[in-house]
Formats: structure tokens, sequence, C-alpha cells
């Protein structure tokens, strides 16, 4: 079996044959069915939609909001490819001033949720912003009829917008596979005669991709969860049809059907994506690395490199920030409430909680996957990673069903039973917080790990059962140390994510709870979100020690440098 | 390995403090689920809790809640859903969440219009959608619905999504005062009147009157005193200085109404405590505060709105019942959505 297998192509299926171990499988199976609760209970809830609410979207919004939420899809995937991968290059290749800052830099604008930089950019590029008022007092125009100025208001400025918020997802898969880069086959392609660019776009480039593509995948999933930015823009996606079909025409059923439809664009959108590197592996021949040699920039190309990484800095982190600055001036007093500390408190926990076992979970899909080909477990695996596209609210009331539904049945059965109730134990709770998160953020570590994987070896796995080692040790102690990096990079974007979310944890928190999301969301009071600006400053703030953290476990991401460890 | 037991004791501690018990069904204690901010009702819970000793656990969420009651079942906690909007209102009772209440105390503080006959629902404030006009611009001191849609006013209009609740609702009223056909004709007009893609809240249209963006802004009535009164953003005085308030359709119908109520959740597991607080928020002094902190109109006949409110002119509330613009609501969104509504002027 193995041997034709590997007749048939010698690298595509290597250890699995060989390696099965059933008890990963069923492991992975159970884990991600329950993940899939929430995605399989929308499901139900669309089927039993009392009415088709189809005929009246078809003929009115549909057409348009497929067609936005394709632009801002194609947008945001543009823009955050280009932003994320050519700073990556840079900052991994080249040397010019202020690289090593620009290597951390790159990484601020995920501490932003993009509620706040929506918000933000209004403030900035509205007619009534800072912006145009100082255009028009120094210019004297009047009104918005004497002069043309971008709106902000429209597709191209949510895309803009989120871009450069979501653009380090790219940046960060794509640097720790630049930097886990094997320097042979970068020399080789020198000696070959590329040029530097050469060896950027073909050799690279294509060696990165599954890294970028992870990247771009999590920054498109965020932009069909999006609510908050696009309503603030006017910018009329599926996911506002989403929230018009439940909330004003009462079709809770009707919502989660477009959810669902949402939802198989986004399967589509990754079978496409590994069908078409089906064949090609990912990982490195040798085992020797060495200091990658970074080329010294001179010249325009230095101001061009310090151009090109400034930008995105400015734009997803600055500008923002200055304007939450600002307003947070003038409501400093507000910051250190002792509600702000418990919500912090609330916030920490919580996301620590959830980092943890999204990574445990994650570790263990993306291991199982490693171990065995079977289009179940890969199927079953996808299906649990993708809550991360449902927009929050509606994840939400996909998580309070079945949640809520196993309280009650609990309850049912000790009642008759024992002849107590033991009331809701789980919906209600912290756990439902710590559950929503795992669910929505799955795809984030899932995805870390799962590309750190690719980049191991089969070798390894082959040489450590020769060894004697089961898979689980084979796990413990060849995965692990190598995987560090990886499973570090996954718990703090997980941490990072859980502590912005903000819908999910509104509808499911327990009575009088808050986290830092909420804090700011409740502080604004009647829309009002300068009053908010403190706490929100705050999220960003300590959003910032796990996004350095982050960098300091990239830049040691690097097998070679690592040996003085184990 | 040092970290793994780092891993394990966080882990450790996250699953006791998880595990803590945060249900709050105590005997003095009343909970509630709030689609209203925080900052609105807290006021009023705190003087409930001075004067009762009842304890007053809250959640504040702006989507969902009805359908957590729902999903919680015959467990749920809650005791009371407060929320704004006649569509919502209705919307809790025909989810099946709601109990009715007779109480002669409710039906003593609140006039017949505003309450369910049959006990379901309960109105406690009400606030009218009104236009919001340029001092320096328009010179005009009257207004109606109808003319909003005049091509007079071609990108002089400011309002925030028409699938906003306020939106739906005045439209539904719109629907209700001259049907279906004219209301999209209407929306039309209105649409072709904007002056900008809607987006924002409805202060945001107010702010876009006073940088000159457009010259009528439609929104709430309490919107200006928060804005008039807002000594943290003093920037948004000046926004109220340069508009005046219009109530639409003085001379006819009324201008459109909507109200902010409560209904008790059928499971309500503290059901005493719970009529208590809705008797307490339909009473003189809860409504004072109303009144007096969110500029809203009190339902409480014995109560008079705010000075400032009351500075405004008088309120002629449209006749339609709260009942038929909630039944109007669905029509109503799916004209915004056939009209294009959102796209903007310019689509």
């Amino acid at each position: 079996m193995a041997q034709s297998a590997s007749q048939q192509s010698p690298w595509a299926r290597p250890v699995r044959s060989a390696l099965a171990a059933p008890g990963w499988m069923v492991c992975a199976l159970v884990i991600s069915a329950i993940v899939s609760v929430p995605i399989i209970s929308l499901v139900v809830l669309a089927l039993g939609a009392q009415e088709n609410i189809w005929p009246h979207l078809i003929s009115t919004v549909l057409p348009g909001s497929v067609l936005t939420t394709f632009g801002l899809l194609l947008g945001v995937g543009i823009l955050t490819s280009l932003a994320g991968t050519g700073t990556a290059w840079l900052v991994t290749m080249y040397r010019f001033p202020g690289c090593n800052v620009f290597k951390w830099l790159l990484l601020v604008p995920l501490a932003v949720p993009t509620y706040l930089s929506a918000f933000s950019y209004m403030e900035l590029w509205d007619y009534s912003g800072w912006i145009q008022t100082a255009l028009r007092g120094s210019f004297g125009w009047t009104s918005a009829r004497d002069y043309w100025f971008p709106e902000i208001r429209s597709l191209g400025g949510a895309i803009f917008v989120m871009s450069f918020v979501l653009y380090p997802y790219v940046y960060l898969t794509a640097r720790a596979s630049f930097i886990q880069q094997s320097v042979c086959i970068l020399e080789a392609g020198r000696v070959l005669g590329c040029t530097p660019f050469g060896v950027f776009t073909s050799l690279g480039l294509p060696l990165a991709r599954p890294a970028i593509v992870a990247g771009v995948t999590l920054a498109l999933m965020e932009c069909l969860n999006d609510i908050g930015a696009v309503e603030y823009f006017g910018v009329n996606t599926l996911t506002v049809s989403v929230y018009s079909t439940w909330l004003e025409r009462g079709s809770l059923a009707g919502a989660a059907q477009i959810a669902c439809v949402m939802l198989v664009f986004v399967f589509a959108l990754l079978w496409m994506e590994r069908a078409s590197r089906k064949r090609q592996l990912f990982h490195h021949t040798t085992g020797r690395y060495r200091e990658i040699p970074t080329l010294k920039l001179r010249g325009w190309a230095r101001y061009g490199a310090i151009l090109a990484c400034a930008l995105p800095i400015f734009l997803g982190f600055l500008m923002p920030a200055a304007v939450l600055a600002d307003a947070t001036l003038d409501f400093w007093e507000n910051a250190l409430s002792s509600e702000f500390f418990t919500a912090l408190r609330n916030s920490v926990l919580l996301a620590a909680a959830a980092a943890l076992i999204a990574v445990i979970i994650g570790l263990a899909l993306a291991f199982a996957g490693r171990l065995s080909a079977s289009p179940v477990l890969k199927w079953a695996t996808r299906l649990a990673s993708i809550g991360y596209a449902v927009p929050g609210t509606i994840l939400a009331i996909g998580i309070l069903i079945p949640l809520a539904g196993l309280d009650n049945a609990v309850d049912g059965v000790a009642r008759s039973v024992f002849g107590v109730s033991t009331g809701l134990l789980l919906s209600g709770s912290a756990f439902a917080l710590v559950f929503t998160y795992v669910v929505r953020f799955l795809a984030i570590s899932y995805g870390s790990i799962e590309s750190g994987y690719t980049k191991l070896s089969p070798h390894l796995d082959y040489a450590a059962r020769t060894l004697g080692r089961t898979a689980t040790g084979t796990l413990r102690e060849v995965h692990l140390p190598l995987l560090r990096p990886a499973l570090g990079a996954a718990a703090l974007l997980v941490f990072v994510d859980s502590m912005k979310e903000l819908p999910a944890t509104l509808l499911l928190r327990p009575f009088n709870f808050d986290t830092l999301a909420t804090h700011v969301y409740t502080l604004t009071s009647l829309d009002l979100f300068e009053e908010a600006a403190p706490a929100a400053l705050m999220i960003v703030a300590v959003g910032l020690l796990p996004v350095f953290i982050l960098h300091k476990i990239i830049a040691a991401g690097r097998p070679g440098e690592q040996t003085s460890d184990h | 390995m040092k970290l793994k037991l780092q891993a394990t004791a966080l882990a450790a501690l996250g699953v006791l403090w998880i595990g803590a018990p945060i249900a709050a069904q105590a005997a003095d204690e009343v909970n509630v689920y709030s689609y209203r901010q925080p900052s609105l009702v807290d006021p009023l819970f705190e003087s409930f809790t001075e004067k009762t000793g009842i304890k007053v656990n809250t959640v504040f969420a702006s989507k969902g809640l009805i359908e957590r009651v729902e999903a919680e079942g015959a467990n749920s906690p809650a005791d009371l859903i407060l929320t704004v909007d006649i569509g919502r209102l209705t919307k809790a009772v025909k989810s099946g969440v709601v109990q009715p209440l007779a109480s002669p105390a409710m039906e003593k503080n609140i006039p017949a219009s505003f309450r369910d006959p049959a006990g379901n629902w309960f109105g406690l404030t009400t606030r009218a959608r009104v236009v919001y006009a340029a001092k320096d611009r328009v010179k005009q001191d009257e207004i109606t619905y109808e003319e909003l849609a005049d091509p007079k006013w071609r990108g002089k209009i400011c309002i925030r999504s028409g699938q906003h609740v306020y939106n739906v609702a005045l439209i539904a009223s719109m629907i209700a005062a001259h049907g279906e056909a004219e209301t999209e004709t209407w929306l039309k007009g209105l649409k072709a009147n904007l002056a900008r893609k809607p987006s924002g809240n409805d202060r945001a249209q107010v702010k876009g009157v006073f940088s000159g963006e457009c010259d009528l802004a439609i929104g709430n009535t309490y919107y200006m005193a928060k804005m008039m009164l807002n000594d943290k953003k003093p920037e948004q005085k000046e926004w109220a200085a340069s508009v005046k308030m219009l109530f639409p359709n003085a001379k006819d119908r009324g201008s459109h109404v909507n109200i902010s109520g409560v209904v008790l959740a059928k499971n309500a597991p503290n059901r005493d405590s719970a009529v208590k607080l809705m008797e307490f928020l339909s009473g003189a002094d809860a409504q004072k505060i109303y009144a007096g902190v969110n500029h809203e109109y009190p339902v409480n006949g014995s109560v008079e709105a705010s000075d400032l409110v009351k500075s405004w002119g008088a309120l002629k509330p449209d006749s339609v019942s709260l009942a038929e613009i909630a039944k109007l609501r669905k029509k109503a969104s799916e004209l915004v959505d056939k009209v294009g509504f959102d796209e903007g002027p310019n689509s």
C-alpha cells in the first residue's frame, strides 16, 4: 500500500498509511464535531424557515450586495497580500534604517479592532472631519459641492480601512514562512542568475504561498463576519442583509440561510486554493540553515523600503490611535475606573483560556490531519474552522441554541431522576464565552499550526517512528519543539482576537459582566463613541504586549537558530 | 516543560473561575435583559434598589436578547426585557417569551394607547421622529414627512440607514397613512433628495447639517438634548445650536412617535420583584428620571416632559396605533430594499 502510493507520487502521501494512529483520528473527529455544532445548528435553523426570503432579496438588494461583498473581498485580498507580503520580504531579506523596529511595528495594527479604526477614519475623513474642515478653511470652500473629496462612506473606504487593520495576518504568516525558508534554495536561485527580485517572485513567493494564503483567508473571513465597519460606512454587504433580514423582517431562519450561503462561498474559496496546490509540497529537504544573508539597501531603495514599511503602520495604527488619543485627552477620567480593571481582568482571563484551548484543539486537528489522508477528517476539520466567517451575533445564536438545549436537557434529567433543578449550567456563563471564542478563532490557530506543519519534512516522522516513538511520542518529542513558533503565534493571535471580540460577547455574557470590548461598547451611550475612547485605546494598548511577544516568537522561528534550546 | 506547567496552572485557574456560579436567582434580585444602554437605565435601577433593597442584574446587548430568552427556555434567568421600538416588543410577544400582566398600578400609570390591551407589553417612554433643519438655510418653520420627497430638497437631506429600526417604523407609519404604493414613490423621492449615502447614527446627521453637508436631518427628539447638554464634547452644543427642531405633520395627522417599553418574561424566576420593578418604572419617580436623564417623553400623565423638551414646542403624536405600525414594519423594511434606499442618492 505504501509502496504503490509512493510510486504514484513520491511525496504527495508521505507518512500517512505507514503512520496512521486511529486514536488521534477519533479524537480529531470528536473535537471537530463539537466545534461544528454551532454551524450545524445554523444550518438546522436555516432549514426551518417559514417563508422564502429569496424572491424578495433576489429582486432587490441581493445582486448589489453579492457584488459589493465580492468587491470587498477582492479589494481586501489584494491590498492585504501586497502590504503583508511585500513588507515581510523587505524586513526579512534587506537591511535598511529602522528595519529592526519595523519588524515588530508592522504587527501593531493587529491590536486595533476594525470597528475602532472605522470610527477613527470617519472622524478624520468625513465631510465634518478634521481634514475636510481644514481644507475648506484654507481654500474658502463652503459646501460639499465646491470640491471633490474621496468619500469614506464607500466600498473603497471600507476596503482601505479593513486592509490596513487586517494585513498583519498576511505579514505574520508570510514572514514566518520567509524566515523558515532554507537559505540553500534562495542561494541556489542567486547562483542560477536570479536578481533579488527574481528570487522573491520565483522562489520566496511560491514557497510561501500556503502561508500567504492562510493569512489572506483569515483577513477575508474577518471581512465576511464584520458588521461594525460596513454598517458604519454604509457598505451593503451580504452581512448587512443577514442583519436586516433577521432584525427588521423578523426572519432569523432567513438570516441563517444567507449566512449559510456565505459559508458555501468560503468553502468554495478554500477548496479552489487547496485544489490548485494539491500536488505540491513546501517543506525543505535539507536541515541546513544559516543566518539569512540580508542585503543592505542603498540610495533611493532605502527610502523606498522605509516608506513601504512606514505607510501600513501609519494607516493601520498611528492614524486611528491618534484620533482615539485625542479623544482620550478629553475623557481620561473614564479610563481608569474600577469597572475598567474588572473588564480588563475578565478580558485577559477569557482570552487566555480561549487561546490555550484553541491551540490544543488546533494542534490535535493538524496532527491528526498529518497522520491521515481521510477526506472525512479533512472536511470535518474545515467545517470546524469556518466559524470565523460567520457574523458574530449570528454565530452567538448558533451557540446559544444548542448550549441552552443541552442545559435544559441536563436539567430535565436531573429533575426527573434526582428531583432537583440544575438550571442553566453553561449558557450565560463564562464557559459560553470561551467556547464561542474557540469556535470563532479556531481557524486562526489551526491555520497557523497547519502551515507550521507544512514545513516539517515527513522524514522527521519516519525517523521518529523508526526509532520506536509512537504517534503521540513523535508529537511530543519531535513536533512540539519544532512547532513552538507556530504554536506561540497561534496562541497570541487567538488571544488578541478574543480580546477584541464584541458582538458575540455582548449577547452571551453573564449578568453584570463586562470585557474591555463590551465596556467600550456600553460606554458609547447613545452611539457616542468618543466617550469610550480611553477604554478603546486600552484595548489597543493591552493588545500591544502580545503583539510584541509574537514578534519575538517569529524572529526566533528560524530552525537553525534554536539549537541551543534543545 | 516549564511552559507546560504554566499552561496547566493557567488552565486550572481558568476552569476554577469559569466554574464560579453567576446564577442570579436569590429572592431579592431581579434580572433584566436590556436592549437599552446602561447609561440610560442604570440611574433608574439604582433608584429602585435604593427604595426597595432589590438588586437589579443586567445584561445589555443591542441584538439577540429575545432569541436568548427563547433558547434558554424554561430555565431562563430573565425576568424583564427592556427595549426600544414597538417592533421588538411585539416580536417578543410573538416569540412566546412573554407573560401577560394584569396590574392596576401599571394600568393607572400608562395610558391605554401605550400598552397592550392584553397586558403583554407596556410602553415606558415615547419619542418623536422629527426633522432637524439648518437655522440659517431653512426658512420654513413647518414641515411634513411627505414634503421630504419634494425635489426642492434635492441633495439636502441626511438620514441614517433605512433599515434602522427608527426609520423602518417611520416608513411603516407612512404606509399606514398612504398605502404601500404611494409610500414607495415617496421613499424614492426621499432617496433622490439625500445629500449622501445613509450611514452613521442620528447625531451624525445633525453634524452633517452643522457642517453644511445637508440642510435637513431626520432624527429622534432626545438627541437634541443629548447634544445641547454635552459638556464633554462642547462642539456638539454648536451642532445643536445650528439647527431648529421641526415637528412634522403638526397640522394634520401628527408626528411619528415610537416607544421604549418592557415585557415580563414568561418564565421569570423572580416574578414578584420583577412586577415591582415594572410598576416602579412606570411610576412618577422613575418617569421623572426618564424625562430628566434621557429627555424622552414620559408616558405617565402625571409627569411632565423636561423643561428643555417642552421648550421645543408641543408634540402632536400621530394617532395611528402602535400595533398597526408593528404590523407594517416588514413591508416597510422590504420597501427600503426595493427602492435601494441605502445605496444613496446616486444609484
